[in-house]
Parts: structure tokens; C-alpha cells; sequence
């Protein structure tokens, strides 16, 4: 088995909301609510939901750029949240994040030469001397032309400059890549030479990724394990394969059925099951299952007792659901009520 | 089966003809729409795809006449119900925009009214084009609500725009949108914006509404899914041209210009593991419109381009199943290799 290289454990993110006379905290956001997993060395594990899940939450919380409320973070055996400011940065040598949006992830008055020196200078990788050869060779390796380092931002396309981004991560030789929704923004025939660039970068740096995105299309051609959030807290998880071929949780059933497959005679049908309703708020999440409120096939049960990541006998290991009835629904005892 | 030849037994509700949309600079012209043909067919759906900067929102606007300086409608015509619209005034424009012909936007919290209740927004169109009175089209107004599936409507009705959530907006803009029975709806990107689940349901919204009503649809979208799911038509654009125009089962079964072929490639899917195989990109990206290829537009970024691609650009031309095309390999004038393989399936 792979080395652990992240561990989470009960992460806790909650967002103090400010209010009355005295500006008391009167209530919290949950945007992350007691969540636990572990990524593996040379793995890309993603991170997938729907806006307010709190997907984005966890990648931020994991690199400390919000403190997390509670919980644990561990990175090659280290507690991430017990370290000072200072050991915090000296460590993001080895955590690095890719943004979603380049523009504005990028300081557009520098050039991509001082973008990338200002990186390797404050984590001082490589010595001065070799930091213009560094910079080449970093631009070759993902794909633009060493030329260009001296152009700004607004010079390079969207697609190159999520380049840019992802030269900026690799230039302080990380072991860890948060990617968040780093490939969305851009259009399908750019979207996939990035996708194909990241992968072959993992393939040569040998990186660990954690891939947080809300594609599931992107996700299954990245991933070799898959995490589905609902509302701050885990609903299921597990290889990339079970998740997508077997689903277990009602809502990963729907949110699979949901997407709009680009072919208009697929060979297998699925049937779709249109979920009623928005996300209830963060702030009052609701009792027991926090999807009952739109799951079909939600009981009393559902609506009182918190249902936890638990594996059933005909499932792969290391794929589990947060669903009282996943067996009842495998086998066609428990119906849906609608 | 439909077959795209039906378009001309349909009689169809909207044709536009060589449409041509340009933004001018100090420098520079440029032809965000270059000539633009199709035909939307009485209660069908036709979608537009494309990629940033393709030209498909410039067309939806262009046909009601909403393009703003420095921009401007060069040519063509936009002939709706036997009309061009192209011709009609200011005045007349006014009477079709929100009666006839609807659009709805990409992010509805920027195109509705902040200081308005939604009442009062879809009031407005009642008001303005059926004459109603204010309590008259406010009673409507709740009706509509109704039929786009918001519950508890007459309260929904007094709220503004920022009490409701993202998916409630875009059915608040469906119901203004189809509040005077329009013949035509332009859909511009209508969920691009919202989540998997929440797009599911106003996609089904739309096909109800549409089965219902028997209103004609233009979905612009850049999402091949969406197109699948609810178009019977499709026009690929790429620089300001269509490409292909072709029913849509055609498209996806057996795309031809090898532009389309890139993007159904291109794109990741959830229902298809690919195991560790590559995916298949489009080289290069879409040059800037100032830098305009003299021949083909997607000649620089084309696996098969040959001399001909790159000096003279093809017609767009209707082959035998009715379905358009504009590639050079399709021609008898193609002078590359004489058997190419575009899609898996052999032209020759």
C-alpha cells in the first residue's frame, strides 16, 4: 500500500455570521462539518459537489489560508495545524494550490519571469545563479516557450495562462497539488491539453493531487478516487470505478443522472432522477441526514439519526456511503416515494 | 427519425441569411459574426454551440437587434414570420422584443431588476404589450409563476430578486420570458450558471413548457450535453461561421468537419472511462479575431488542412441528407489526401 501522505481527520470549518447590537457571533456557517479521509502518495483524489458543499472550504482549510475551526491535518506524518505562521510557510513548499480563475490568481503588473522568481525566491529552491535556467525550464515543462517569460499575463491566453498557474505550483518542487476547479473556466479544446498536461506531470514529478471540481465528466478521467460532498459533510467515497459504475448514496445516484450525456441515443438508458428543491442553507443545516430534505427516498429515520460512512458487505473495500438504506435500495426493497 | 431535409418542408419561424455582426476599433474591424446562415423550424430547438469568442451570443443578440456601439449589424437578414427584422424600426422592434420573441440570459441575478419585486417585473410585459391593468397583470403574474413550478407563488410574487435562490431567478426569468406567449425564445447559456441538479430541473421546465406551448427555441451553449439532450438541430460555430449544421443525432453520430469531431473528442465524459488513455485535443487555440486565417478559419488548428484550407475558405454546402457542412474534404476540389478518416468513418 501507497504511503499516506494527507490525512484529515473531523476537519471542522464554520464561518462565524456577526450580528446584533454588539456584534456578537449569533450564528455559524458549516461549511465544512466534521469531515475525514486520506490521500495516498502518487494518487489523485477528487473532491466533487455542488456549490456550497464546502469543497473549495476543505482545500482552503488543508493549506490554512482560512484557519480551520477543529479537527486534524496531517502531511507526511506532521500536524499542519499545531505549526506556527512561519513553519506554516516554510511548509507550503510542499503543499501548492492552482486557482480556478488566472486572471485573477496572477499579478498582472509582473511578468512571468518575476511571478515565478518571486516563487522559488521566498522558498528559495534553487540558488540565485540557477534560477533563470530554473524559470526555462520550468516554462518548456509545461509547454510554453521559454521566450515568453518576459510577456505579462494579459499577453498569454486563458488556457496558457492556467500554464502559468500550474508553473508557479511546480516551481518549489511540491509533493501535493490542490487543484481547484483548475481546468473549469476554460473552454473544451484548451480544457483538455490541460487536463492532459497535469496528468503527465504527475506521471514524471510523480504528484500527489487533490482535485476539487464540480465536473464530474473531468473528474472520472482524472481521478483514482472520488469524494462526494453534500452540505459540509461526506455522503460517499471510494475508487473511482464504484463511484461512478456503483453508485451507493442517493444523492451521487442523482447527481450522475443529472448530467447531460453528449449523445443523443446513449447505449444505456439511465433513468433520471430529478431531485426537488435547492440546497437548504449551510447555517441551519438539517437534522439527521442532511439530504433528506430532497432525497426520494428519505423515512422518519432519516429525518432523526445522522447517518455515518459505513461499508456494506457487497461493496469494494475502501468505498463507502453516509445512507441508512444504501442495501435496502440495492435490492429493490426500499422504493423511492415518489 | 427526424431528418434535417424536413427543415425544408417545415416551414421554418426564423431564417437568418449571410448575417454579419462587427465591432469596430480605432485599428481594426472585428467580424465577431461573418456571414451567418441557418433556419429554425416551427416548435423544434435548434442550439448553437461553440467556444468563447465563437460568434453565438453576438448572432442571438444581433437577431433582436441588441447590439451596442461599437458594434453594429453590417448585413444580412433576419427573416422572421416572412419579415426582416433587420428593417423594422425602433418602434416596431419594441412591440416584438418580450411579445414575439423572448430571450433569457446566463446569469439571471444581473438581468433582473434589483429594486423591483419579481411581481412587478413580469407585470411589465402584461402591462406594456396586452394592455392590462396593474392588478389584471399582477394576477397573471402569479399564474406564471405557477406554471414555471415556484411553490407558494402569491407570496413568491412580493419578494425581490435577492430572496430567492439561483435556480428560483432563472425560473422567474422563464416565466418573464414567456409571459406574451412568444413564438420564439432565445436561450442564452440559461444554466451554465447553475448546479448539475438545478440545471436538470429547468432543462425539463423548458421541454415541458415547450411541449405545452409550442413555442420555436434557440439554445446557445457551449455544453455538448445540453445540445443532446434538448435540441433538435444544431450549428457548430467557430470564428463567426457555422461549420455544420446538422439534426442532431447526425451530429453525434457521425459528425464531419473536423472541428466538431475535436470537441466530441476533446471533451471528458462521466458515462465513459477511458481507462488510461489520453484524451484527444484540438492543437493550438482559437487565433485572435484581428489575426483572422485568410482561408478556412480552423485550417491553422486542423489535423487534415491542405493547401487549399489554408488559401481559400469553403462554402458552407448542403449534402445529400440535408445536412451542411463547410470543409473542403467534403468537395471535389479537395486536394489533400484523397481518403481521410475524420470521424473513424472513411469520405473518400
Amino acid at each position: 500500500m501507497a504511503k499516506e501522505l494527507l490525512k484529515v481527520t473531523d476537519l471542522k470549518q464554520y464561518f462565524p455570521i456577526k450580528g446584533g447590537m454588539l456584534g456578537r457571533t449569533i450564528n455559524n456557517v458549516k461549511a465544512v462539518d466534521g469531515i475525514s479521509f486520506t490521500v495516498y502518495e502518487g494518487e489523485t483524489v477528487s473532491i466533487v459537489g455542488e456549490s456550497g458543499c464546502g469543497k473549495s472550504t476543505t482545500g482552503r482549510a488543508i493549506l490554512r489560508l482560512d484557519e480551520p475551526t477543529s479537527g486534524q491535518v496531517e502531511f507526511n506524518g506532521e500536524d499542519l495545524l499545531s505549526l506556527s505562521k512561519r513553519q506554516m510557510r516554510a511548509k507550503r513548499k510542499d503543499l501548492q494550490i492552482i486557482f480556478q480563475d488566472p486572471y485573477a490568481s496572477i499579478n498582472p503588473r509582473q511578468t512571468v519571469r518575476q511571478v515565478l522568481e518571486e516563487a522559488l525566491q521566498i522558498q528559495n529552491v534553487v540558488p540565485k545563479s540557477e534560477r533563470d535556467a530554473k524559470i526555462a525550464e520550468l516554462m518548456e515543462v509545461v509547454g510554453l516557450g521559454a521566450h515568453q517569460a518576459d510577456r505579462f499575463p494579459h499577453e498569454f491566453s486563458g488556457g496558457q495562462r492556467q500554464r502559468i498557474g500550474i508553473a508557479r505550483a511546480l516551481s518549489v518542487d511540491p509533493k501535493l497539488i490542490i487543484a481547484d476547479e483548475a481546468v473549469s473556466a476554460l473552454d473544451v479544446s484548451i480544457q483538455a491539453q490541460v487536463i492532459n498536461l497535469m496528468k503527465k506531470l504527475q506521471r514524471e514529478f510523480g504528484l500527489t493531487y487533490l482535485f476539487i471540481s464540480h465536473d464530474l465528466g473531468v473528474v472520472r478521467h482524472i481521478s483514482d478516487r472520488v469524494i462526494v460532498m453534500y452540505l459540509g459533510k461526506i455522503v460517499e467515497m471510494g475508487d473511482k470505478k464504484s463511484i461512478f459504475d456503483n453508485p451507493q448514496h442517493p444523492y451521487t445516484k442523482a447527481l450522475l443522472s443529472a448530467i447531460p450525456v453528449p449523445d443523443p441515443e446513449p447505449e444505456k438508458k439511465q433513468e433520471r432522477i430529478i431531485l426537488q428543491g435547492d440546497v437548504p442553507s449551510p447555517i441551519d443545516p438539517p437534522s439527521g441526514c442532511r439530504f433528506h430534505t430532497r432525497c426520494p427516498f428519505a423515512t422518519e429515520k432519516c429525518k432523526v439519526d445522522v447517518p455515518e460512512l459505513r461499508a456494506e458487505d457487497y461493496m469494494k473495500e475502501g468505498h463507502v456511503g453516509a445512507c441508512h438504506y444504501m442495501k435496502e435500495i440495492e435490492e429493490g426493497t426500499h422504493k423511492p416515494n415518489y | 427519425m427526424t431528418k434535417a431535409t424536413d427543415t425544408l418542408i417545415e416551414e421554418p419561424i426564423l431564417e437568418i441569411r449571410n448575417l454579419q455582426t462587427s465591432f469596430f476599433t480605432d485599428k481594426f474591424e472585428v467580424k465577431a459574426v461573418d456571414g451567418v446562415n441557418f433556419a429554425v423550424p416551427k416548435g423544434k430547438t435548434l442550439g448553437i454551440v461553440g467556444e468563447s469568442g465563437s460568434g453565438k451570443s453576438i448572432t442571438s443578440l444581433s437577431i433582436l437587434r441588441l447590439i451596442q456601439n461599437p458594434g453594429k449589424v453590417k448585413g444580412g437578414e433576419v427573416i422572421f414570420k416572412g419579415e426582416n427584422l433587420l428593417d423594422k424600426t425602433e418602434a416596431q422592434m419594441r412591440q416584438i422584443r418580450g411579445n414575439e420573441i423572448s430571450m433569457i440570459f446566463q446569469e439571471p441575478m444581473t438581468s433582473l431588476n434589483p429594486v423591483y419585486t419579481v411581481g412587478q417585473q413580469i407585470s411589465e410585459s402584461f402591462q406594456i404589450h396586452q394592455k392590462m391593468s396593474k392588478k389584471e397583470a399582477m394576477l397573471r403574474s402569479v399564474e406564471m409563476l405557477k406554471l414555471v413550478g415556484i411553490p407558494s407563488p402569491e407570496r413568491r410574487v412580493k419578494q425581490y430578486p435577492h430572496e430567492l435562490s439561483g435556480g428560483m431567478r432563472q425560473r422567474v426569468m422563464i416565466a418573464m420570458a414567456l409571459a406574451c406567449d412568444p413564438e420564439l425564445l432565445i436561450a442564452d447559456e440559461p444554466t451554465t450558471a447553475l448546479d448539475v441538479t438545478i440545471q436538470a430541473q429547468i432543462l425539463e421546465l423548458m421541454k415541458d413548457l415547450q411541449n405545452r406551448l409550442g413555442m420555436s427555441i434557440i439554445m446557445i451553449t457551449h455544453d455538448l450535453g445540453v445540445v443532446a439532450e434538448t435540441c433538435d438541430y444544431v450549428a457548430v460555430m467557430y470564428m463567426g461561421k457555422v461549420v455544420e449544421y446538422a439534426a442532431v443525432k447526425d451530429l453525434f453520430k457521425h459528425p464531419k468537419h473536423p472541428y466538431t469531431v475535436g470537441l466530441l473528442n476533446s471533451l471528458p465524459r462521466h458515462d465513459i472511462d477511458l481507462e488510461d488513455e489520453e484524451l484527444q485535443v484540438i492543437k493550438g487555440s482559437v487565433p485572435s479575431p484581428a489575426d483572422m486565417p485568410k482561408g478556412c478559419r480552423f485550417a491553422p488548428r486542423c489535423p487534415f488542412a491542405s493547401e487549399i484550407c489554408r488559401e481559400r475558405l469553403p462554402d458552407l454546402e448542403e449534402s445529400e441528407d440535408g445536412n451542411q457542412i463547410r470543409c473542403w474534404i467534403y468537395t471535389d476540389e479537395w486536394d489533400g489526401e484523397p481518403e481521410v478518416n475524420v470521424n473513424g468513418e472513411r469520405t473518400s
